[in-house]
Protein backbone atom coordinates (compact mmCIF):
# COMPACT_ATOMS: atom_id res chain seq x y z
CA UNK A 1 0.00 0.00 0.00
CA UNK A 2 1.36 3.60 -1.01
CA UNK A 3 2.26 5.98 1.52
CA UNK A 4 -0.89 8.77 2.96
CA UNK A 5 -0.94 11.45 0.46
CA UNK A 6 -0.16 14.73 2.94
CA UNK A 7 -2.25 17.37 0.91
CA UNK A 8 -5.21 17.29 -1.51
CA UNK A 9 -5.08 16.47 -5.18
CA UNK A 10 -4.59 19.71 -7.43
CA UNK A 11 -8.30 19.57 -8.40
CA UNK A 12 -9.90 19.18 -4.73
CA UNK A 13 -7.93 22.58 -3.69
CA UNK A 14 -9.55 24.20 -7.00
CA UNK A 15 -12.59 23.17 -6.05
CA UNK A 16 -12.29 23.61 -2.08
CA UNK A 17 -11.28 27.48 -2.73
CA UNK A 18 -13.53 28.20 -6.05
CA UNK A 19 -16.63 26.91 -4.29
CA UNK A 20 -15.08 28.92 -0.40
CA UNK A 21 -15.75 32.28 -2.69
CA UNK A 22 -18.87 31.28 -4.52
CA UNK A 23 -20.80 29.89 -0.84
CA UNK A 24 -19.81 32.89 1.23
CA UNK A 25 -20.43 35.60 -1.95
CA UNK A 26 -24.26 33.21 -1.86
CA UNK A 27 -24.54 33.89 1.66
CA UNK A 28 -23.91 37.09 1.45
CA UNK A 29 -25.87 37.94 -1.58
CA UNK A 30 -28.84 35.89 0.13
CA UNK A 31 -28.63 37.98 3.80
CA UNK A 32 -28.53 41.34 1.59
CA UNK A 33 -31.51 40.28 -0.60
CA UNK A 34 -34.48 39.07 2.02
CA UNK A 35 -33.29 42.54 3.94
CA UNK A 36 -33.47 44.54 1.19
CA UNK A 37 -36.29 46.72 -0.82
CA UNK A 38 -33.94 48.44 -3.27
CA UNK A 39 -32.78 48.03 -6.35
CA UNK A 40 -29.97 45.60 -4.46
CA UNK A 41 -32.83 43.04 -3.58
CA UNK A 42 -33.24 42.75 -7.30
CA UNK A 43 -30.16 42.35 -8.69
CA UNK A 44 -28.83 40.79 -5.73
CA UNK A 45 -31.68 37.73 -6.66
CA UNK A 46 -30.23 37.91 -10.63
CA UNK A 47 -26.74 36.46 -9.39
CA UNK A 48 -28.77 34.14 -6.51
CA UNK A 49 -30.22 31.83 -8.87
CA UNK A 50 -27.64 31.16 -11.49
CA UNK A 51 -25.01 31.03 -8.51
CA UNK A 52 -26.93 28.75 -6.79
CA UNK A 53 -27.39 26.07 -9.68
CA UNK A 54 -23.40 26.65 -10.55
CA UNK A 55 -22.44 25.74 -6.84
CA UNK A 56 -24.96 22.89 -7.34
CA UNK A 57 -23.13 21.75 -10.31
CA UNK A 58 -19.76 22.21 -9.12
CA UNK A 59 -20.65 19.95 -5.75
CA UNK A 60 -21.59 17.33 -7.33
CA UNK A 61 -18.32 17.04 -8.89
CA UNK A 62 -16.13 17.81 -5.65
CA UNK A 63 -18.31 14.96 -4.68
CA UNK A 64 -17.08 12.54 -7.22
CA UNK A 65 -13.66 14.50 -7.22
CA UNK A 66 -13.84 13.37 -3.22
CA UNK A 67 -14.71 9.50 -3.91
CA UNK A 68 -12.13 8.93 -6.29
CA UNK A 69 -9.02 10.53 -4.66
CA UNK A 70 -7.02 9.95 -1.28
CA UNK A 71 -7.51 12.56 1.11
CA UNK A 72 -4.78 13.12 3.50
CA UNK A 73 -5.15 11.69 7.63
CA UNK A 74 -6.36 13.76 9.91
CA UNK A 75 -3.13 14.10 12.81
CA UNK A 76 -2.66 11.11 14.66
CA UNK A 77 -2.67 12.48 17.72
CA UNK A 78 -5.84 14.77 17.21
CA UNK A 79 -8.31 14.12 20.06
CA UNK A 80 -11.18 12.01 19.43
CA UNK A 81 -13.85 14.45 19.61
CA UNK A 82 -11.86 16.76 17.27
CA UNK A 83 -11.92 14.00 14.66
CA UNK A 84 -15.08 13.37 14.94
CA UNK A 85 -16.18 17.21 14.51
CA UNK A 86 -13.92 17.51 11.71
CA UNK A 87 -15.73 14.24 9.99
CA UNK A 88 -19.20 15.29 11.04
CA UNK A 89 -19.01 18.95 10.15
CA UNK A 90 -17.78 17.86 6.34
CA UNK A 91 -20.61 16.11 5.51
CA UNK A 92 -22.86 18.99 7.08
CA UNK A 93 -20.83 21.01 4.46
CA UNK A 94 -21.37 18.44 1.38
CA UNK A 95 -24.62 18.22 2.34
CA UNK A 96 -25.96 22.09 2.66
CA UNK A 97 -24.03 22.46 -0.42
CA UNK A 98 -26.02 20.16 -1.94
CA UNK A 99 -29.73 20.33 -0.37
CA UNK A 100 -29.67 24.41 -0.19
CA UNK A 101 -29.43 24.82 -4.10
CA UNK A 102 -32.27 21.86 -4.59
CA UNK A 103 -34.63 23.87 -2.01
CA UNK A 104 -34.10 27.13 -3.78
CA UNK A 105 -34.68 25.48 -7.28
CA UNK A 106 -38.18 23.24 -5.84
CA UNK A 107 -39.48 26.57 -3.72
CA UNK A 108 -39.89 28.50 -6.90
CA UNK A 109 -41.53 25.56 -8.14
CA UNK A 110 -43.48 25.37 -5.84
CA UNK A 111 -44.76 28.69 -5.75
CA UNK A 112 -45.77 28.56 -9.83
CA UNK A 113 -42.89 30.69 -10.95
CA UNK A 114 -41.08 29.70 -13.51
CA UNK A 115 -37.52 28.85 -12.51
CA UNK A 116 -35.87 31.55 -14.28
CA UNK A 117 -31.78 31.73 -14.63
CA UNK A 118 -31.15 35.30 -16.35
CA UNK A 119 -34.07 36.53 -18.91
CA UNK A 120 -34.64 33.60 -21.31
CA UNK A 121 -33.20 30.72 -19.53
CA UNK A 122 -35.79 28.48 -17.91
CA UNK A 123 -35.03 25.19 -15.74
CA UNK A 124 -37.88 22.82 -15.46
CA UNK A 125 -40.18 22.58 -12.17
CA UNK A 126 -39.08 20.05 -9.88
CA UNK A 127 -42.52 19.89 -7.25
CA UNK A 128 -45.49 20.81 -8.14
CA UNK A 129 -46.99 24.20 -7.80
CA UNK A 130 -48.32 24.33 -4.25
CA UNK A 131 -48.80 26.97 -1.65
CA UNK A 132 -48.31 24.93 1.38
CA UNK A 133 -44.90 23.45 0.24
CA UNK A 134 -43.70 26.56 -1.17
CA UNK A 135 -43.97 28.01 2.42
CA UNK A 136 -41.69 24.64 3.84
CA UNK A 137 -39.44 24.96 1.39
CA UNK A 138 -38.59 28.65 1.83
CA UNK A 139 -38.11 28.48 5.51
CA UNK A 140 -36.22 25.36 5.22
CA UNK A 141 -34.22 27.19 2.66
CA UNK A 142 -33.29 30.47 4.65
CA UNK A 143 -32.96 28.21 8.03
CA UNK A 144 -30.53 26.06 6.55
CA UNK A 145 -28.76 28.97 4.88
CA UNK A 146 -27.85 30.02 8.52
CA UNK A 147 -27.19 27.04 9.42
CA UNK A 148 -24.65 26.64 6.76
CA UNK A 149 -23.03 30.23 7.74
CA UNK A 150 -22.33 28.73 11.25
CA UNK A 151 -21.02 25.44 9.70
CA UNK A 152 -18.74 27.88 7.67
CA UNK A 153 -17.28 29.82 10.81
CA UNK A 154 -17.06 26.87 12.82
CA UNK A 155 -14.58 25.36 9.70
CA UNK A 156 -13.02 29.10 9.94
CA UNK A 157 -12.35 29.00 13.04
CA UNK A 158 -11.13 25.22 13.08
CA UNK A 159 -8.52 25.72 10.38
CA UNK A 160 -7.11 28.47 11.92
CA UNK A 161 -7.00 26.34 14.71
CA UNK A 162 -4.92 23.70 13.02
CA UNK A 163 -2.97 26.48 11.59
CA UNK A 164 -2.11 28.83 14.37
CA UNK A 165 -2.43 27.01 17.22
CA UNK A 166 -1.74 23.22 16.55
CA UNK A 167 0.45 24.35 13.86
CA UNK A 168 0.01 20.39 11.95
CA UNK A 169 -0.22 20.02 8.65
CA UNK A 170 -4.16 19.97 8.20
CA UNK A 171 -4.30 23.83 6.96
CA UNK A 172 -1.23 23.31 4.85
CA UNK A 173 -2.80 20.41 2.79
CA UNK A 174 -5.26 22.49 1.55
CA UNK A 175 -3.15 25.54 0.52
CA UNK A 176 -0.37 23.61 -1.69
CA UNK A 177 0.53 20.85 -3.24
CA UNK A 178 3.60 19.68 -1.31
CA UNK A 179 5.38 20.21 2.43
CA UNK A 180 6.85 23.30 2.75
CA UNK A 181 10.77 22.91 2.20
CA UNK B 1 -12.66 8.40 3.87
CA UNK B 2 -10.46 10.40 6.25
CA UNK B 3 -8.04 7.58 7.88
CA UNK B 4 -5.77 8.70 10.45
CA UNK B 5 -2.29 8.08 10.56
CA UNK B 6 -1.35 5.05 12.87
CA UNK B 7 2.30 5.61 12.52
CA UNK B 8 4.64 6.81 15.08
CA UNK B 9 5.91 10.22 13.45
CA UNK B 10 2.53 12.84 12.84
CA UNK B 11 2.90 13.01 9.06
CA UNK B 12 3.99 16.84 8.55
CA UNK B 13 6.79 16.41 10.25
CA UNK B 14 8.01 16.81 14.16
CA UNK B 15 5.57 18.41 16.58
CA UNK B 16 6.37 21.88 16.97
CA UNK B 17 7.32 23.67 20.44
CA UNK B 18 5.03 24.52 22.62
CA UNK B 19 3.44 28.01 22.70
CA UNK B 20 4.13 30.73 25.30
CA UNK B 21 1.30 31.67 27.16
CA UNK B 22 1.19 34.68 25.45
CA UNK B 23 1.66 33.82 21.66
CA UNK B 24 -1.18 31.36 22.37
CA UNK B 25 -3.66 33.97 23.90
CA UNK B 26 -2.80 36.30 20.78
CA UNK B 27 -3.44 33.53 18.17
CA UNK B 28 -6.99 32.70 19.90
CA UNK B 29 -7.22 36.21 19.87
CA UNK B 30 -6.66 36.46 16.00
CA UNK B 31 -8.86 33.90 15.42
CA UNK B 32 -11.42 35.42 17.40
CA UNK B 33 -11.01 38.77 15.50
CA UNK B 34 -11.33 37.08 12.03
CA UNK B 35 -14.53 35.00 13.28
CA UNK B 36 -15.89 38.08 14.37
CA UNK B 37 -15.01 40.15 11.18
CA UNK B 38 -16.67 37.30 8.95
CA UNK B 39 -19.87 37.00 11.47
CA UNK B 40 -19.86 40.91 11.60
CA UNK B 41 -19.79 41.75 7.76
CA UNK B 42 -22.85 39.20 7.48
CA UNK B 43 -24.46 41.11 10.70
CA UNK B 44 -23.85 44.29 8.18
CA UNK B 45 -25.41 43.04 5.23
CA UNK B 46 -28.13 41.27 6.68
CA UNK B 47 -29.07 44.70 8.41
CA UNK B 48 -29.23 43.93 12.23
CA UNK B 49 -26.43 46.90 12.57
CA UNK B 50 -28.82 48.99 10.50
CA UNK B 51 -32.02 49.24 12.25
CA UNK B 52 -33.42 52.08 10.15
CA UNK B 53 -33.19 49.86 7.13
CA UNK B 54 -36.36 49.99 5.41
CA UNK B 55 -36.73 45.87 4.84
CA UNK B 56 -39.50 43.34 3.00
CA UNK B 57 -40.26 42.65 6.94
CA UNK B 58 -40.90 46.32 7.73
CA UNK B 59 -43.03 47.20 4.57
CA UNK B 60 -45.06 44.02 5.33
CA UNK B 61 -45.12 44.98 9.08
CA UNK B 62 -46.95 48.06 8.99
CA UNK B 63 -49.78 46.83 6.82
CA UNK B 64 -50.63 44.59 9.40
CA UNK B 65 -50.26 47.21 12.41
CA UNK B 66 -52.30 49.43 10.40
CA UNK B 67 -55.19 46.85 8.83
CA UNK B 68 -54.83 43.71 11.59
CA UNK B 69 -53.41 40.34 10.87
CA UNK B 70 -55.53 38.49 9.20
CA UNK B 71 -54.14 34.76 8.86
CA UNK B 72 -53.76 33.05 5.06
CA UNK B 73 -55.00 36.54 3.39
CA UNK B 74 -52.60 38.90 1.22
CA UNK B 75 -51.54 41.72 3.76
CA UNK B 76 -52.77 44.10 0.78
CA UNK B 77 -55.15 44.03 -1.79
CA UNK B 78 -56.99 41.51 0.80
CA UNK B 79 -59.90 41.49 -0.36
CA UNK B 80 -60.49 40.16 -4.39
CA UNK B 81 -62.48 37.97 -6.54
CA UNK B 82 -59.95 35.29 -9.32
CA UNK B 83 -60.88 36.01 -13.22
CA UNK B 84 -60.13 33.24 -15.61
CA UNK B 85 -60.06 34.25 -19.34
CA UNK B 86 -56.88 34.90 -22.25
CA UNK B 87 -55.66 37.55 -23.75
CA UNK B 88 -55.61 38.15 -27.64
CA UNK B 89 -52.79 39.66 -28.76
CA UNK B 90 -53.28 42.19 -31.98
CA UNK B 91 -49.49 41.98 -33.12
CA UNK B 92 -49.02 45.86 -32.27
CA UNK B 93 -46.69 45.04 -29.28
CA UNK B 94 -44.65 42.70 -31.36
CA UNK B 95 -42.16 45.39 -33.08
CA UNK B 96 -41.06 46.72 -29.94
CA UNK B 97 -41.26 43.46 -27.71
CA UNK B 98 -40.13 39.50 -28.13
CA UNK B 99 -42.10 38.64 -25.70
CA UNK B 100 -44.28 35.62 -26.81
CA UNK B 101 -47.69 37.35 -25.08
CA UNK B 102 -47.34 39.75 -27.96
CA UNK B 103 -46.58 37.04 -31.17
CA UNK B 104 -48.98 34.58 -29.83
CA UNK B 105 -52.80 34.79 -31.21
CA UNK B 106 -53.75 33.73 -27.69
CA UNK B 107 -52.32 33.29 -23.77
CA UNK B 108 -54.31 32.18 -20.83
CA UNK B 109 -54.73 34.42 -18.00
CA UNK B 110 -55.80 33.90 -14.22
CA UNK B 111 -56.59 37.33 -13.03
CA UNK B 112 -58.07 38.77 -9.40
CA UNK B 113 -59.81 42.21 -8.64
CA UNK B 114 -59.13 43.62 -5.51
CA UNK B 115 -59.73 46.41 -3.24
CA UNK B 116 -56.45 48.32 -2.17
CA UNK B 117 -56.72 47.38 1.74
CA UNK B 118 -54.83 45.17 4.31
CA UNK B 119 -58.37 44.19 5.27
CA UNK B 120 -59.98 41.10 4.02
CA UNK B 121 -63.52 42.23 4.75
CA UNK B 122 -63.31 46.00 3.86
CA UNK B 123 -66.57 47.57 2.01
CA UNK B 124 -66.54 47.70 -1.63
CA UNK B 125 -67.37 51.59 -1.03
CA UNK B 126 -64.32 52.31 1.55
CA UNK B 127 -62.08 52.67 -1.37
CA UNK B 128 -62.06 54.90 -4.41
CA UNK B 129 -59.57 52.45 -5.83
CA UNK B 130 -59.96 48.63 -7.59
CA UNK B 131 -56.91 46.79 -8.59
CA UNK B 132 -56.53 44.27 -11.23
CA UNK B 133 -53.27 41.59 -11.22
CA UNK B 134 -52.67 39.28 -14.03
CA UNK B 135 -50.78 36.42 -14.58
CA UNK B 136 -50.19 35.43 -18.38
CA UNK B 137 -48.44 32.15 -18.84
CA UNK B 138 -47.00 32.27 -22.23
CA UNK B 139 -46.52 28.72 -24.80
CA UNK B 140 -42.62 28.60 -23.66
CA UNK B 141 -43.74 28.68 -19.64
CA UNK B 142 -42.19 32.15 -19.33
CA UNK B 143 -44.64 34.55 -17.34
CA UNK B 144 -45.74 38.11 -17.10
CA UNK B 145 -47.58 39.08 -13.91
CA UNK B 146 -48.80 42.29 -13.66
CA UNK B 147 -50.82 44.42 -10.72
CA UNK B 148 -52.10 47.53 -11.61
CA UNK B 149 -54.48 50.16 -10.20
CA UNK B 150 -57.11 52.26 -11.04
CA UNK B 151 -55.27 55.30 -10.16
CA UNK B 152 -53.01 56.55 -13.15
CA UNK B 153 -50.01 57.45 -10.55
CA UNK B 154 -48.88 56.57 -7.20
CA UNK B 155 -49.29 58.75 -4.46
CA UNK B 156 -45.49 58.97 -4.21
CA UNK B 157 -42.27 57.80 -5.92
CA UNK B 158 -39.97 55.74 -3.69
CA UNK B 159 -40.41 52.87 -0.97
CA UNK B 160 -39.45 54.78 2.03
CA UNK B 161 -42.12 57.63 1.04
CA UNK B 162 -44.95 55.19 0.88
CA UNK B 163 -43.45 53.41 4.17
CA UNK B 164 -43.61 56.86 5.79
CA UNK B 165 -47.44 57.52 4.35
CA UNK B 166 -48.45 53.62 6.45
CA UNK B 167 -47.04 54.83 9.40
CA UNK B 168 -48.81 58.02 9.18
CA UNK B 169 -51.86 55.90 9.18
CA UNK B 170 -50.93 53.28 11.65
CA UNK B 171 -53.18 53.33 15.03
CA UNK B 172 -52.02 55.72 17.83
CA UNK B 173 -51.26 53.55 20.43
CA UNK B 174 -52.95 55.69 22.99
CA UNK B 175 -56.44 56.03 21.63
CA UNK B 176 -55.74 53.18 18.87
CA UNK B 177 -56.94 55.34 16.15
CA UNK B 178 -54.80 57.58 13.55
CA UNK B 179 -53.99 60.50 14.62
CA UNK B 180 -55.53 62.42 12.01
CA UNK B 181 -53.57 65.28 11.34
CA UNK B 182 -50.64 62.96 10.42
CA UNK B 183 -52.05 62.12 6.86
CA UNK B 184 -52.09 66.08 5.97
CA UNK B 185 -48.80 66.75 7.43
CA UNK B 186 -47.16 63.72 5.42
CA UNK B 187 -48.50 65.10 2.01
CA UNK B 188 -47.85 68.75 2.80
CA UNK B 189 -44.16 67.51 3.27
CA UNK B 190 -44.66 65.32 -0.33
CA UNK B 191 -45.18 68.03 -3.16
CA UNK B 192 -44.32 64.54 -5.50
CA UNK B 193 -47.98 63.71 -4.64
CA UNK B 194 -49.99 66.68 -5.86
CA UNK B 195 -50.67 64.50 -9.12
CA UNK B 196 -52.42 61.47 -7.09
CA UNK B 197 -54.39 64.23 -4.66
CA UNK B 198 -55.84 66.01 -7.96
CA UNK B 199 -57.00 62.66 -9.13
CA UNK B 200 -58.52 61.12 -6.19
CA UNK B 201 -60.34 64.63 -5.05
CA UNK B 202 -62.65 62.91 -8.51
CA UNK B 203 -62.40 59.47 -8.24
CA UNK B 204 -65.20 57.61 -6.32
CA UNK B 205 -65.91 54.11 -5.74
CA UNK B 206 -66.99 52.72 -8.48
CA UNK B 207 -70.05 50.05 -8.68
CA UNK B 208 -68.31 47.83 -10.57
CA UNK B 209 -64.79 46.43 -11.35
CA UNK B 210 -65.55 45.90 -15.04
CA UNK B 211 -65.65 49.94 -15.44
CA UNK B 212 -62.59 51.06 -14.16
CA UNK B 213 -59.24 51.42 -16.27
CA UNK B 214 -56.36 49.45 -14.88
CA UNK B 215 -53.11 51.26 -15.05
CA UNK B 216 -49.90 49.18 -14.71
CA UNK B 217 -48.23 53.10 -12.57
CA UNK B 218 -44.93 51.68 -12.34
CA UNK B 219 -42.78 51.92 -15.91
CA UNK B 220 -40.96 49.09 -18.11
CA UNK B 221 -39.08 48.61 -20.67
CA UNK B 222 -40.45 46.76 -24.03
CA UNK B 223 -37.47 45.04 -25.71
CA UNK B 224 -37.40 44.10 -29.28
CA UNK B 225 -35.21 41.70 -31.08
CA UNK B 226 -32.53 43.40 -31.74
CA UNK B 227 -32.01 44.76 -28.04
CA UNK B 228 -33.37 48.16 -28.18
CA UNK B 229 -35.45 49.12 -25.09
CA UNK B 230 -38.38 51.53 -24.97
CA UNK B 231 -40.03 52.56 -22.19
CA UNK B 232 -43.13 52.28 -22.00
CA UNK B 233 -46.43 52.18 -18.83
CA UNK B 234 -49.65 50.14 -19.70
CA UNK B 235 -53.30 50.00 -19.41
CA UNK B 236 -56.70 47.81 -19.16
CA UNK B 237 -59.22 49.97 -20.50
CA UNK B 238 -62.79 48.44 -20.43
CA UNK B 239 -63.86 47.49 -24.54
CA UNK B 240 -67.67 48.61 -23.43
CA UNK B 241 -68.12 51.36 -21.23
CA UNK B 242 -71.70 50.51 -20.16
CA UNK B 243 -72.17 52.19 -16.54
CA UNK B 244 -68.89 54.01 -16.42
CA UNK B 245 -68.98 56.10 -13.98
CA UNK B 246 -71.73 54.82 -11.97
CA UNK B 247 -71.40 55.34 -7.84
CA UNK B 248 -70.93 52.41 -5.92
CA UNK B 249 -73.80 51.87 -3.03
CA UNK B 250 -73.19 51.75 0.17
CA UNK B 251 -71.68 48.96 1.60
CA UNK B 252 -70.56 45.85 1.72
CA UNK B 253 -70.08 43.53 -1.12
CA UNK B 254 -71.03 44.25 -4.19
CA UNK B 255 -68.05 44.38 -6.65
CA UNK B 256 -68.33 40.47 -6.96
CA UNK B 257 -71.51 40.37 -7.16
CA UNK B 258 -71.94 42.79 -9.88
CA UNK B 259 -69.40 40.57 -11.64
CA UNK B 260 -70.95 37.33 -11.67
CA UNK B 261 -73.95 38.84 -12.93
CA UNK B 262 -71.87 40.68 -15.89
CA UNK B 263 -70.38 37.29 -16.87
CA UNK B 264 -73.39 35.20 -16.79
CA UNK B 265 -74.53 37.33 -19.92
CA UNK B 266 -70.75 36.88 -21.70
CA UNK B 267 -67.05 37.68 -21.42
CA UNK B 268 -65.81 40.83 -20.50
CA UNK B 269 -63.11 42.53 -22.99
CA UNK B 270 -60.46 45.05 -21.63
CA UNK B 271 -57.95 46.75 -23.66
CA UNK B 272 -54.35 46.84 -23.52
CA UNK B 273 -53.09 49.56 -24.30
CA UNK B 274 -49.13 50.60 -24.22
CA UNK B 275 -48.24 54.17 -23.55
CA UNK B 276 -44.41 54.59 -25.17
CA UNK B 277 -41.98 57.17 -23.29
CA UNK B 278 -40.54 60.13 -24.94
CA UNK B 279 -37.08 60.01 -23.99
CA UNK B 280 -37.99 63.23 -21.65
CA UNK B 281 -40.37 61.32 -19.42
CA UNK B 282 -40.17 60.32 -15.75
CA UNK B 283 -38.92 56.18 -16.04
CA UNK B 284 -38.31 56.17 -12.39
CA UNK B 285 -40.83 58.15 -10.94
CA UNK B 286 -44.59 56.47 -10.49
CA UNK B 287 -45.53 59.47 -8.91
CA UNK B 288 -45.48 61.60 -12.02
CA UNK B 289 -48.02 61.82 -15.16
CA UNK B 290 -46.90 61.17 -18.78
CA UNK B 291 -47.76 63.95 -20.78
CA UNK B 292 -51.58 62.89 -22.27
CA UNK B 293 -50.00 62.77 -26.32
CA UNK B 294 -48.02 60.16 -25.79
CA UNK B 295 -48.06 57.40 -28.75
CA UNK B 296 -50.49 54.63 -27.56
CA UNK B 297 -50.29 50.57 -28.95
CA UNK B 298 -53.61 49.15 -28.80
CA UNK B 299 -51.52 45.70 -27.76
CA UNK B 300 -54.75 43.06 -28.09
CA UNK B 301 -57.43 42.54 -26.18
CA UNK B 302 -58.05 40.86 -22.44
CA UNK B 303 -60.76 38.61 -22.62
CA UNK B 304 -62.24 37.72 -19.12
CA UNK B 305 -64.41 34.49 -19.21
CA UNK B 306 -65.38 33.52 -15.35
CA UNK B 307 -64.54 34.11 -11.54
CA UNK B 308 -63.70 31.60 -8.93
CA UNK B 309 -63.76 32.97 -5.09
CA UNK B 310 -60.76 34.10 -4.06
CA UNK B 311 -60.08 31.06 -1.24
CA UNK B 312 -60.34 28.17 -3.44
CA UNK B 313 -59.65 29.85 -6.69
CA UNK B 314 -56.36 29.23 -9.14
CA UNK B 315 -55.42 33.46 -8.31
CA UNK B 316 -54.96 32.02 -4.36
CA UNK B 317 -51.46 30.91 -4.72
CA UNK B 318 -50.20 33.10 -7.15
CA UNK B 319 -48.24 36.24 -6.03
CA UNK B 320 -48.73 39.11 -8.37
CA UNK B 321 -44.97 40.06 -8.53
CA UNK B 322 -44.77 42.86 -11.18
CA UNK B 323 -41.23 41.79 -11.87
CA UNK B 324 -42.48 38.13 -12.58
CA UNK B 325 -41.53 39.12 -16.74
CA UNK B 326 -40.72 37.08 -19.87
CA UNK B 327 -38.25 37.88 -21.93
CA UNK B 328 -39.18 41.05 -24.02
CA UNK B 329 -40.61 43.12 -20.79
CA UNK B 330 -37.92 44.37 -18.41
CA UNK B 331 -38.85 46.47 -15.43
CA UNK B 332 -37.40 49.95 -15.17
CA UNK B 333 -35.26 51.39 -12.27
CA UNK B 334 -38.15 52.69 -10.81
CA UNK B 335 -37.40 51.97 -6.79
CA UNK B 336 -41.09 51.25 -6.01
CA UNK B 337 -40.81 48.36 -8.22
CA UNK B 338 -38.10 46.48 -6.06
CA UNK B 339 -39.79 47.18 -3.37
CA UNK B 340 -42.90 45.72 -4.51
CA UNK B 341 -41.22 42.58 -5.56
CA UNK B 342 -39.40 42.39 -2.25
CA UNK B 343 -42.60 43.01 -0.09
CA UNK B 344 -44.67 40.99 -1.99
CA UNK B 345 -42.47 37.91 -1.12
CA UNK B 346 -42.14 38.80 2.47
CA UNK B 347 -46.39 38.92 2.31
CA UNK B 348 -46.53 35.34 -0.07
CA UNK B 349 -44.11 33.79 2.42
CA UNK B 350 -46.31 34.92 5.78
CA UNK B 351 -49.56 34.04 3.83
CA UNK B 352 -48.63 30.53 2.32
CA UNK B 353 -47.35 29.92 6.07
CA UNK B 354 -51.09 29.95 6.87
CA UNK B 355 -53.41 28.50 4.57
CA UNK B 356 -54.82 25.85 6.79
CA UNK B 357 -56.20 29.21 9.11
CA UNK B 358 -57.99 30.39 5.91
CA UNK B 359 -62.09 30.52 6.34
CA UNK B 360 -62.51 27.84 3.68
CA UNK B 361 -59.98 25.68 4.41
CA UNK B 362 -61.25 25.57 7.39
CA UNK B 363 -65.38 25.24 6.36
CA UNK B 364 -64.00 22.20 4.46
CA UNK B 365 -61.88 20.72 7.39
CA UNK B 366 -65.32 20.31 8.81
CA UNK B 367 -67.28 16.56 8.32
Amino acid sequence: MSAQPTHFVLLARLLHWLMAVMIIAMLFIGAGMVTSVSERHEWLIHLHKPLGIAILALVIVRLLVRWSTRQPPLPADLPDWQALAAKASHWLLYGLMLVLPLLGWAMISASGEPVMLGTALQLPSIVPADAQLFALLRKAHGYLAYLLFLTVLVHLAAALFHGWIRRDEVLDSMLRGRDRS
Amino acid sequence: MVVRSSSDTPPGGPRRPPLSTASLMLRLGGIAVVVAAVAGAFAYVHGNLDPQRLTPKALVDVLEKNNGVHPGFRRNHGKGVCVIGHFESSGEARAFSTAQVFNEAQTPVVGRFALPSGNPYAPDSSVPIRSLALRFTQANGQQWRTGMNSMPVFPVGTPEAFYQLQQAQSPDPATGKPDPTKVPAFFAAHPEAVPFLTWIKTAKPSASYATETYNSVNAFYLVDGNGNKQAVRWSMAPVARDAAGATAPEGGDFLEKDLVQRLASGPLRFQLNITLANPEDPVNDASKNWPAERKVLNAGTLVLEKTQPQLSGECRDINYDPLVLPAGIQGSDDPLLAARSAGYADSYLRRTSEVSQLPAAKQEARP
